[in-house]
C-alpha cells in the first residue's frame, strides 16, 4: 500500500497517516539539521524572522551534495542524516515552527514523539545512505537560505515529485515503529547474551 | 618517475571510485541480506539500498551524500622521493570539486567550513614503508552517522573475554538504529587506548568474507556476529534479520595490567578503496574491484 501526500500538510493530513504505511511526497521540502535547529531557535529568541515558513512543512534532516550548473543548484545526493542528533532541540522546534512532517533516519526520542502527538506531526523514515534514490525525487532546487552555514547545514528548498519511498515510522498519535522494534530487541537480548556465554 | 601530479590524479580517481562503488565483499553481503529478508519493512529498506547501489554505479554519483572524512593509509617504497602528502591533499581538494564530494571538514570548535575538505591535519594520513617499488594508497571515506557511534573501553584484565563480548554487544545495542544498519563492525583488542581504536578502524579494511588468520580470533568474530544478528535491530533499526553484515577483529599485545577494546562502526556503505602507483606513474585500482 502506498500513497502520495502533497506539502504543505494540514494537521488533519498528518494525523491521518498510519504507522507503517509507505508514502511519497510531492511539493516543497526544506532541509534542516543541527545548525538550522540552533539558528532558527536563536532567531526566535531574538525576535528575528526565519527565512522560510515551516508551518505545515516537511522538514528533511539532510545535508545534501549540491552542484551548481549555470546559475541553478542541482541535487547530486541527498539522503537523510541521523535524526537523533536533533533530539534535544526538536520538541521545541515542533512547538514553535509547527512542521507537519519530519523526514529522517533512525527515529527520535520520546519527548519528540510526544511533541509530534501534541502538535500533529509525523516522522517519515527514508533509507539512510540511499542518497541517489532520494535525489531522484527532487525535481528542482528552488533556492537556498543560510548558505553561510556551509553546504550540509544550509536550508535547501527542494521541489519534490514522488519523493520516497518513506515509511511512517512515528505517527501523530504517539505510535512508533522504533518503540515496537525496541521491545523486540529487549526480548531478543537474553538469547544473544546466552549465545556469548554472558549472564 | 612518479610525480606529485601522478599521485594527485590517482587520488582523485581513487576517491571517485570509492564513493561511487562498494568493495565486492560488502556489496555481495548486502545482496545476500536482501535476498534473505522476509519482513516487509526491512525488506523495503534493503531494496532501497540495493537500488541505490545500482543507480550510483550507473550514473557515477556518490552513493551517499555523506562522502565522509577521508582517512588515508599510504605505503611507500623506501627510496620514495615524491611528496605523497601534498599529492594526497591536493587530490582531496580537487576531488571535492570534481567528483563532487560534500565539503565535510570543519574547524572542530568554530565549525567554520573551508569548503574544500582540507584543513589542520586533514586529510589525515597513516604512513608505512614497504620493500616494493610501488606506492599504495588506501582511503576510507568515513561517514559521521556510524563514526559517532564508535567507542573505546579500557577494561581490566580480570574482565577478560567476557568483558570484551559484553562491551561489543553493548556498543551495538546503544548504537541501535543510528549508524545506518546493517553495519560492519571493526573491533580492536589490546595495544593501548589509541592503538585499539586504530586497529578497530583498520579491521574494517579487511574483506568481510575473509576471517582472521588466527582460528581462535576467527571463531570469536563469527560468534559475536551471530549473537548481534539475533538482536533484531535490522536495516535502519526498523527490525529484521540482518543487523550487521560482518565483524572483523584485529589485536595487538598490550600491557599486562590493561585490556583496551575499541569498536568502530561502519554503516552499510562500507566504502574504502586502494590504488597502486607504479614507478612509471601508472595507477591501477585494486579496490573497488574491476577498475
Amino acid at each position: 500500500m502506498e500513497k502520495t501526500i502533497r506539502t504543505p500538510l494540514s494537521e488533519a493530513d498528518a494525523r491521518a497517516l498510519k504507522l507503517g504505511e509507505t508514502v511519497y511526497i510531492d511539493g516543497i521540502v526544506y532541509t534542516g539539521r543541527d545548525e538550522v535547529h540552533l539558528h532558527a531557535l536563536d532567531y526566535l529568541e531574538k525576535g528575528k524572522k526565519v527565512p522560510v515558513d515551516f508551518n505545515g512543512a516537511a522538514l528533511f534532516h539532510c545535508g545534501p551534495i549540491m552542484k551548481k550548473v549555470g546559475d541553478k543548484w542541482q541535487a547530486v545526493a541527498a539522503g537523510p542524516t541521523t535524526s537523533s542528533r536533533m533530539n534535544s532541540l526538536e520538541p521545541k522546534f515542533i512547538e514553535k515552527f509547527r512542521p507537519a512532517a519530519i523526514i529522517g533516519k533512525g527515529g527520535m526520542s520520546q519527548p519528540t514523539v510526544d511533541a509530534m502527538k501534541k502538535f500533529g506531526c509525523v516522522y517519515l523514515a527514508i533509507t539512510g545512505g540511499a542518497a541517489v534514490l532520494a535525489a531522484k525525487g527532487i525535481k528542482s532546487v528552488e533556492g537556498v537560505e543560510w548558505f553561510e552555514l556551509g553546504m550540509p547545514e544550509a536550508i535547501w528548498i527542494l521541489n519534490t515529485q514522488h519523493f520516497g519511498p518513506l515509511t511512517v515510522a512515528i505517527d501523530a498519535n504517539g505510535g512508533s515503529l522504533y518503540t515496537q522494534v525496541n521491545a523486540k530487541i529487549k526480548e531478543n537480548e537474553p538469547k544473544a547474551r546466552a549465545k556469548l556465554g554472558l549472564a | 618517475m612518479v610525480t606529485e601530479g601522478d599521485v594527485q590524479n590517482a587520488v582523485v580517481e581513487l576517491l571517485r571510485k570509492t564513493v561511487v562503488r562498494l568493495p565486492k565483499d560488502v556489496e555481495a553481503a548486502i545482496r545476500k541480506a536482501y535476498a534473505e529478508e522476509k519482513d516487509e519493512v526491512p525488506k523495503m529498506q534493503l531494496k532501497a539500498i540495493v537500488d541505490n547501489i545500482d543507480m550510483a554505479a550507473k550514473s557515477i554519483t556518490p552513493m551517499c551524500q555523506d562522502t565522509g572524512v577521508t582517512i588515508f593509509y599510504a605505503t611507500l617504497p623506501r627510496d620514495c622521493k615524491v611528496d605523497v602528502a601534498k599529492g594526497i591533499t591536493e587530490g582531496v581538494r580537487r576531488a571535492t570539486r570534481e567528483v563532487p564530494l560534500r565539503p565535510n571538514a570543519v574547524h572542530p570548535i568554530t565549525r567554520k567550513n573551508p569548503g574544500d575538505n582540507v584543513g589542520e591535519k586533514h586529510p589525515y594520513i597513516n604512513w608505512k614503508l614497504h620493500d616494493k617499488d610501488y606506492i599504495e594508497i588506501t582511503v576510507m571515506t568515513k561517514g559521521a552517522g556510524s563514526e559517532n557511534m564508535s567507542q573505546l573501553a579500557m577494561l581490566t584484565p580480570t574482565q577478560g573475554l567476557k568483558g570484551i563480548k559484553e562491551f561489543v554487544l553493548n556498543v551495538v545495542l546503544k548504537a541501535g538504529s543510528n549508524p545506518c544498519p546493517p553495519t560492519i563492525l571493526g573491533v580492536g583488542i589490546g595495544g593501548s587506548s589509541d592503538i585499539a581504536m586504530k586497529l578497530a578502524k583498520e579491521a574494517l579494511l579487511r574483506p568481510i568474507d575473509q576471517p582472521h588468520r588466527d582460528p581462535e580470533i576467527a571463531k570469536l568474530e563469527k560468534e559475536l556476529l551471530e549473537a548481534i544478528n539475533m538482536l533484531g535491530i535490522g536495516p535502519m533499526g526498523l527490525g529484521g534479520k540482518t543487523t550487521s553484515l560482518g565483524l572483523n577483529i584485529e589485536y595487538a599485545y598490550c600491557h599486562t595490567a590493561s585490556l583496551p577494546v575499541g569498536v568502530n562502526i561502519q554503516c552499510w556503505a562500507g566504502r574504502h578503496g586502494t590504488v597502486r602507483i607504479a614507478p612509471d606513474g601508472k595507477a591501477t585500482m585494486v579496490v573497488p574491484e574491476g577498475g
